[in-house]
């Protein structure tokens, strides 16, 4: 329920609002029509060039960083370059033990992009589904996912994933597990109210009427129109998932041999290190924050589009 | 409207049994379990034994989940380990130092969120309003432990104008409970916390304010108080905002149960001596029936205030009918 975009969507005017989606027809004419969305917003054109530039970043990591996360660096009189200040040769300085702040928070975006996408990925898929076979089965499994979905909105995210990180072994794979066992719930609740309306629409009925069957008329004629709200979840979710993930490794839950953002700062934290390094825990949050702003303004324009009562005047 | 009330409550009766069931699985099924802390490796097999059977763990699990549901039903949440001490008592030391935090958070992000959104939606297409929209959205996206952490190293280390962690000074006794939340220290002590937690509160009710006055600014009876010759800011602050506060004060219901979990992580690194702060040391110290009872604690919390949340809707907006 903590998933709010900043543009002021509460959870029971959520609940309320029946939005339309634009009808596309065919992936192709669908894709464009996104990039059309995309397009059409400054912020979001912004939000996918700092998204696409911190995805360059991960995938060219081992050639774009000056030298292994890990590698101790020593100073030219042979001592280690303990928490050395933003030099020429280390552009965002050193930590402790002398191993180097860029090449860390280049690492870092490695994991905060695989398991941001993976875990929001991953929830909209599930939520998707469920809001269409609820949607349109209706009765009693509308009913009992519906239940569910109440009951996943009661649970806080943050202790629940803390405490499941922990006591799991160490991977961040749990991370994306807690995503999915939670946080299914906001897409699925409110796509469905979507499903509910469509699957009423002439258009479906006659399809049913022509003999189409249960799967083909939920893939193929419900789901291209609920499209443009899959897309708002999933970059929605790309945010709260690395937010997640940099929470449960500075807790130091994470995955101790994975370089993630969370982790340089839990070091930086822990060795109280924050008193005399400002360089030190300053990059892996500014490179949150960017990319969670960034996904933020990509989702906004999806928004705008299932929900035309936003769009500014 | 009793129909509606007896549903709500089951519902709620319901997702507690969820949320136990799932403290269950969580707490006991989970590798490492409990014996293995309180059992010291230097103890002998019968000693073992011993604690096993004393703490009710040579039971069969669905003993065990019945012995739980149990004792919960009785508000016995066991012995810390680590404190020696009832459970129960270590969460009532710690729930009210949440709620103060909380409870501050608030009135910095609403009470500052309502006069701001109104200047946003006045200002409107001015550079105020750009720059207002940009540190909002910057204070939204920036995971709150961090922004704690860049507060901390600027308010404390660097400026040294404020304490950076803890709730008072180490030493500091106050003779009664009024003085204990009422004085300089413990205010110095919630200043960073406070407004740390309360700038990434703010962007919601925010936006929302700004929006609908927008959407109002529209209708006929704004134009009408305009054409009265009205002050421009009696037509916003009386006439605008009145109707505008709706939607926000549906999010302030709601408040208490969002931020009760997203506080855990500004708990801990201010020291603040809460609920989160517990969850966390309590799973790192392996004193499962504190990190327990505190998961709990916070998720009935929850469930208890959408409850609420939900029944104040309804009766603040009359066009809500309880089905």
């Amino acid at each position: 329920m903590a998933v709010t975009t900043g543009r002021g969507v509460s959870q029971p005017q959520e609940r309320r609002r029946a939005p339309m989606a634009r009808p596309a027809f065919g992936l192709r004419a669908a894709l464009a029509g996104h990039f059309r969305i995309l397009r059409r917003d400054r912020f979001a054109v912004a939000g996918a060039v700092i998204l696409l530039a911190f995805v360059l970043v991960g995938t060219f990591a081992p050639q774009l960083a000056p030298s292994d996360p890990w590698t101790i660096h020593y100073r030219a009189d042979g001592s280690p370059a303990r928490l050395d200040p933003p030099s020429r040769e280390h552009p965002f300085g050193t930590t402790n033990v002398g191993r180097d702040i860029l090449s860390q928070t280049i690492y870092g975006t490695r994991t905060a992009l695989f398991v941001g996408f993976t875990a929001a990925i991953l929830v909209t898929f599930i939520g998707t589904n469920i809001a269409l076979w609820s949607g349109y089965l209706k009765g009693r499994i509308d009913d009992v996912f519906m239940r569910l979905a109440d009951v996943a909105f009661s649970i806080p995210f943050e202790p629940f994933a803390i405490v499941l990180a922990a006591f799991l072994s160490p991977d961040i794979w749990n991370i994306i597990l807690a995503m999915a066992l939670l946080m299914w719930r906001t897409p699925a609740r409110t796509i469905r109210a979507q499903v509910l309306s469509i699957s009423e629409r002439p258009a479906i009925l006659a399809a049913r009427v022509a003999g189409a069957g249960h799967l083909r008329i939920v893939y193929r004629h419900i789901m291209p129109h609920i499209l443009p709200l899959c897309l708002f979840y999933v970059a929605t979710e790309v945010g709260l998932a690395i937010i997640m993930e940099a929470s449960v490794s500075f807790l130091g839950f994470g995955d101790p041999t994975l370089m993630s953002w969370g982790q340089i700062l839990n070091v930086a934290f822990n060795t109280g290190s924050l008193n005399r390094a400002w360089w030190w825990a300053t990059p892996p949050g500014v490179a949150i924050t960017l990319v969670v702003l960034s996904v933020f303004f990509i989702s906004r324009a999806y928004e705008e589009v299932v929900n035309p009562r936003l769009r500014r005047v | 409207m009793r129909a509606f009330l007896i549903r709500r409550i089951l519902q709620s009766l319901l997702t507690l049994w969820v949320i136990m069931s799932i403290g269950f699985v969580m707490f006991r099924m989970l590798p490492g379990d409990p014996s293995s802390v309180i059992a010291d490796p230097y103890l002998g097999p019968e000693e073992v034994a011993h604690i096993k059977q004393r703490y009710g763990l040579d039971r069969s699990v669905p003993a065990q989940y019945l012995i739980y549901l149990q004792s919960l039903a009785r508000l016995d949440l066991g012995n810390s380990f680590f404190y020696v001490r009832p459970v129960t008592r270590v969460m009532a030391d710690a729930v009210p130092n949440t709620l103060v935090l909380v409870f501050a958070s608030f009135l910095f992000a609403y009470g500052g969120a309502i006069p701001a959104g109104v200047l946003l939606s006045w200002k409107r297409g001015t550079k105020l309003e750009l720059a207002g929209t940009f540190f909002s959205l910057v204070f939204r996206s920036a995971p709150r432990f961090w922004t704690g952490l860049m507060a901390v190293m600027i308010f404390s280390y660097f400026l040294d104008w404020l304490p950076h962690s803890g709730m008072r000074t180490p030493g500091y006794e106050a003779d009664n409970l009024f003085e204990k939340y009422v004085s300089l220290d413990f205010l110095q002590h919630l200043i960073l916390p406070t407004v740390v937690s309360g700038l990434y509160f703010l962007a919601l009710p925010l936006f929302l304010i700004r929006n609908t006055m927008l959407e109002i600014m529209g209708e006929d009876y704004i134009e009408m108080a305009r054409a009265k010759g009205l002050k421009e800011w009696v037509v916003m602050y009386r006439h605008t905002l009145r109707n505008a506060l709706l939607p926000v004060v549906s999010a302030a219901s709601v408040f208490i149960g969002v931020a009760l979990g997203g506080q855990v992580l500004i708990e801990y690194i201010f020291s603040w001596p809460g609920l989160g702060r517990e969850l966390v040391d309590s799973i790192n110290r392996h004193d499962y029936p504190v990190a327990q009872g505190a998961f709990l604690l916070i998720s009935t919390t929850v469930v208890a205030m959408n409850f609420l949340a939900d029944l104040l809707y309804g009766w603040l907006d009359p066009r809500i009918t309880y089905r």
